[in-house]
């Protein structure tokens, strides 16, 4: 798409990036990098090159260097032994989690790595989950070759401390398909034998045949009974147990009389009895429920720190030698390196090197931040630049911010949130439902106790919720597929509800609300000359600092030759361009005046050319997308910001939020968490969170709803109850409204459901309540109730706009 | 007409052959992965003279 507007530019064949100015040419093929280059020849040489055949430019770029050491950890049998899910004398199969996949090319290579090495011998990808469970042979190569073969082609492997967590439970539940292939079953065949009783032309056929076709009914519905139907007898039980009515206890009841007057009529020979209500209420409502189970297999939900930190880390011994050892291993005193873009993992006083730490996805500070030797740095923390060297002061479970994890918010169960709509409805339902029954029973038992009874069971049966039990699932499920669509990755169904009841919402600041990648470079001070300006660049360009690669990609224009550079650590660059002496750096190495200094707590460059201080540049966070309008479509609710960054930008947020709205600065991870708390207990608010970092972890967890923004979908994210893709972030509010509307469409479908209720239930009570009724109205009920929701939700959808 | 209590057993025990086979195919992890084995299918045509080498819904430790 990119090449054909840009018609001069060229991109690279491998991984589809510009490749600049200067590509770099070979096997007549433009590469950006040495990295793609190197990749591209590795597959040619394998034949492997059906790979660009299958999508165009599929690779992932080779830019980022790796470091041959980085995986030396690996070698360890202690964590290989963690790694491996079996292991016999000859072979090794394990999963590995592999974010990057993204194309059919890309399941095309990795199914072909025994291509590359011999020493493979299977692999198999699970593209949705986006892991890959390979087979090798440990004699002929090891977990160390497999995992920097995966990396030089551009697929690392995410291995994180929760890998070695322990087992992950990763065997998907495949109980509800059993249990609703056996009911589907079971309703077939019962359905079959009960035919007869329907018509009028088989009753011969049913006197003959009437008890072996109960007796076979009998038998089919037994494994139905006590297997497929045993989660709502089990749930209804809970409920009780916890002295709670919930939406099963009047599904239990009702499937309970249902199966033992069919029991008791075929055993007495009364009649053919309901097997076949039974056994299909039982499959459709196990339908509503594998609905409601079906979520996002790639999304992680309940990540913690763990799975964002690193396995190993490098260890300095006191002789001055390097070796990996396991994170979770590290004790406090020991010293560790730290590699450009490795994470710190616990929390260390700098001993060497020059620290430039990015805490943008940690505590919400927008620009990476200078630490000098002798200062704490807190773990999570990416270290951007040289090797530094660390003494450890905490272990890794009790620093600043894994500390979090401690709370007692994220050891409480799920289970909390009992109060949901069809839950409430259950326990009005199952009290008019006795109520009912009691009076039938009540009129009928001095009149004719045959009828009584019969209306009594009927009664019980016809009034069964079952659906009004799949009207939410079916509603939910869908708005949850609709979000889906959009990029809105809900956890489970239970959301949907909670989104619905919002008055709160509560921002992060940093990522959330700004874009994260992106920072506006605005320059105050004499206006530049073109030569100037290509002087600045051409010194910015050899710094690797941040700041400086920040402001060289605000200017435009082309470089040209440095002579005598210099960076001096925590201070500035210079250097000589085309004989302009040029000094770039903060307003102390400039030698800026502090009263001269403006607006002390922005970030701000210097640029002096020749000795004279030309003016400075500053930075600005960029806000997102349709931020505005999200904003303005939230006005009737509460809206505030909690803030890990400092007050610089309090001005603009004003502006954009208004006057009512609460904005928190200097937030710490735990002050947010507390600060949710707050808003619900004291003010009993019904809070949104929406935040991307480690630092909101607490906040997402403990508010009603939490959204992690992310840009990426399946990189890591916290802890939550929703992923946002950052690109539908303008659609937010929209989103809100649609929950909203949601529940409008159950209320909708239960009173579809009420009606056929009120119409059994009287013919119930006047003892009319037949086979042959009962055979209608039960799948009719549920079928009707099924498609409205459905369609509603479709409906709804299409004229909202998502 | 006492046909039918074979035609009925016959039917049944087809019927229950049925489950068998979904039961089966449902635990050797057919149904975990309902996408990559349509894109992994298309694979092998367009590859012409190597060995097939994997089979879709192998057993997952």
């Amino acid at each position: 798409m990119e090449a054909a507007l840009q018609t001069n530019i060229q991109n690279c064949y491998h991984c589809g990036d510009s490749c600049g100015d200067e590509p770099i040419v070979a096997h007549e093929k433009a590469f950006c990098c040495d990295g793609c280059k190197a990749v591209y020849e590795l597959l040619e040489e394998n034949n492997l090159c059906t790979y660009y055949n299958l999508e165009e430019s599929p690779g992932l770029t080779g830019k980022k260097p790796v470091s041959d050491a980085r995986f030396a950890y690996l070698d360890d049998p202690g964590v290989e032994a963690q790694l491996i899910n079996f292991r016999s004398d000859k072979i090794c199969k394990l999963t590995f989690y592999i974010p990057q996949m993204h194309c059919s090319s890309c399941i095309w290579l990795l199914e072909n790595l025994f291509k590359l090495n011999p020493g493979i011998a299977e692999t198999t990808v699970n593209f949705m989950r986006k892991e890959v469970a390979l087979t090798y042979f440990h004699e002929k190569t090891s977990l160390r070759e497999v995992v920097e073969l995966l990396t030089r082609i551009g697929y690392e492997p995410a291995i994180t401390l929760a890998d070695t967590d322990g087992k992950k439970t990763t065997t998907k539940s495949r109980t509800i398909i059993y249990k609703l292939g056996i009911a589907g079953f079971a309703f077939g065949n019962v359905m079959l034998l009960a035919f007869p009783d329907y018509l009028d032309f088989t009753q011969g056929l049913q006197h003959s045949f009437g008890s072996f076709f109960g007796y076979l009914s009998i038998l089919l519905s037994i494994p139905v009974f006590f297997y497929s139907a045993r989660g709502f007898f089990t749930s209804a039980w809970e409920g009780i147990k916890q002295r709670m009515v919930n939406i099963d206890l009047p599904i239990s009841t009702g499937l309970l009389a249902l199966f033992f007057v069919s029991l008791f009529d075929i055993l007495t020979g009364h009649g053919p009895g309901y097997l076949d209500s039974f056994t299909g209420l039982v499959f459709f409502m196990l339908i509503g429920k594998y609905f409601q189970q079906r979520t996002y297999d790639t999304l992680s939900f309940d990540r913690d720190y763990t799975s964002y930190f690193p396995v190993s880390i490098t260890v300095l011994k006191e002789n001055g030698e390097e070796s990996s050892t396991a994170v979770r291993n590290l004790q406090v005193g020991d010293r560790i390196r730290i590699r450009n873009q490795e994470l710190i993992p616990a929390d260390a006083i700098l001993l060497h090197g020059r620290a430039m730490i990015d805490y943008s996805f940690v505590s919400g500070e927008s620009e990476p931040v200078e630490k000098v030797v002798g200062e704490v740095i807190y773990a999570g923390g990416r270290q951007v630049g040289e090797s530094i060297e660390l003494e450890v002061v905490k272990e890794v479970s009790q620093g600043y911010l894994t500390q979090l994890w401690n709370d007692t918010v994220f050891s409480k169960n799920e289970e909390q949130y009992l109060h949901t709509y069809s839950n409430i409805a259950g326990k009005y339902f199952i009290i008019v439902t006795l109520m009912v029954a009691a009076g039938a029973l009540v009129y009928w038992v001095p009149r004719d106790m045959d009828i009584a009874m019969k209306a009594f069971t009927s009664v019980l049966i016809i009034a069964c919720p079952c659906a009004l039990s799949l009207a939410t699932p079916f509603v939910h499920g869908h708005t949850m597929r609709v979000f889906g669509r959009n990029k809105f990755y809900l956890k489970n169904t239970g959301v949907v509800e909670r989104l619905a009841k919002i008055d709160t919402v509560v921002f992060d600041k940093t990522g959330t609300l700004t874009e994260p990648s992106e920072a506006e470079v605005t320059y105050t001070g004499k206006t530049l000359s073109e030569p100037q300006q290509q002087a600045i660049l051409s010194v910015l360009r050899h710094s690797t600092h941040p700041l400086s690669q920040r402001i060289s990609e605000s200017i435009q224009g082309s470089t040209a030759p440095v002579t005598g550079f210099q960076e001096y650590t925590g201070k500035g660059l210079v250097g000589e361009v085309n004989g302009m002496l040029v000094r770039v750096g903060s307003a102390a190495y400039l030698g800026v005046p502090a009263d001269k200094q403006k607006d002390t707590l922005k970030t701000t460059v210097y640029v002096s050319v020749d000795g004279v201080v030309l003016g400075y540049y500053t930075f600005f966070n960029v806000y997102r997308n349709g931020l505005s309008s999200v904003l303005g479509d939230l006005k009737e609710k509460k809206i505030a910001v909690l803030s890990g960054d400092n007050d610089h930008e309090e001005a603009r947020l004003r502006e954009l939020l208004g006057n009512e709205a609460e904005l928190n600065f200097n937030q710490s991870p735990v002050q947010k968490l507390e600060y949710i708390q707050k808003l619900k207990e004291q003010d009993h608010r019904q809070v949104l969170m929406v935040g991307d970092g480690l630092n909101d972890a607490g906040a997402l967890k403990q508010s009603d709803a939490g959204i992690a923004l992310s840009n990426s979908v399946t990189n890591f994210s916290p802890s939550c109850d929703a992923i946002l893709d950052a690109e539908s972030f303008d659609k937010l509010s929209l989103f809100l409204k649609f929950s909203k509307k949601t529940m409008t469409l159950i209320l909708l479908t239960f009173a579809v459901s009420l009606v056929y209720n009120v119409v059994g239930l009287t013919m119930a009570v006047m003892g009319l309540f037949t086979p042959i009724v009962s055979a209608i109205l039960m799948p009719i009920s549920t079928l009707s109730v099924m498609t409205f929701a459905t369609l509603s939700v479709k409906y709804a959808a299409k004229k909202a706009g998502l | 007409m006492y046909i039918i209590f074979v035609l009925i057993a016959v039917s049944v025990l087809v019927a229950a052959g049925f489950l068998a086979a979904f039961l089966w195919a449902v635990r050797s992890g057919q149904y975990d992965d309902d996408y990559t084995p349509a894109v992994r299918m298309l694979f092998e045509n367009e590859f012409n003279g190597v060995p097939k080498t994997e089979k879709p819904g192998q057993k997952q430790s």
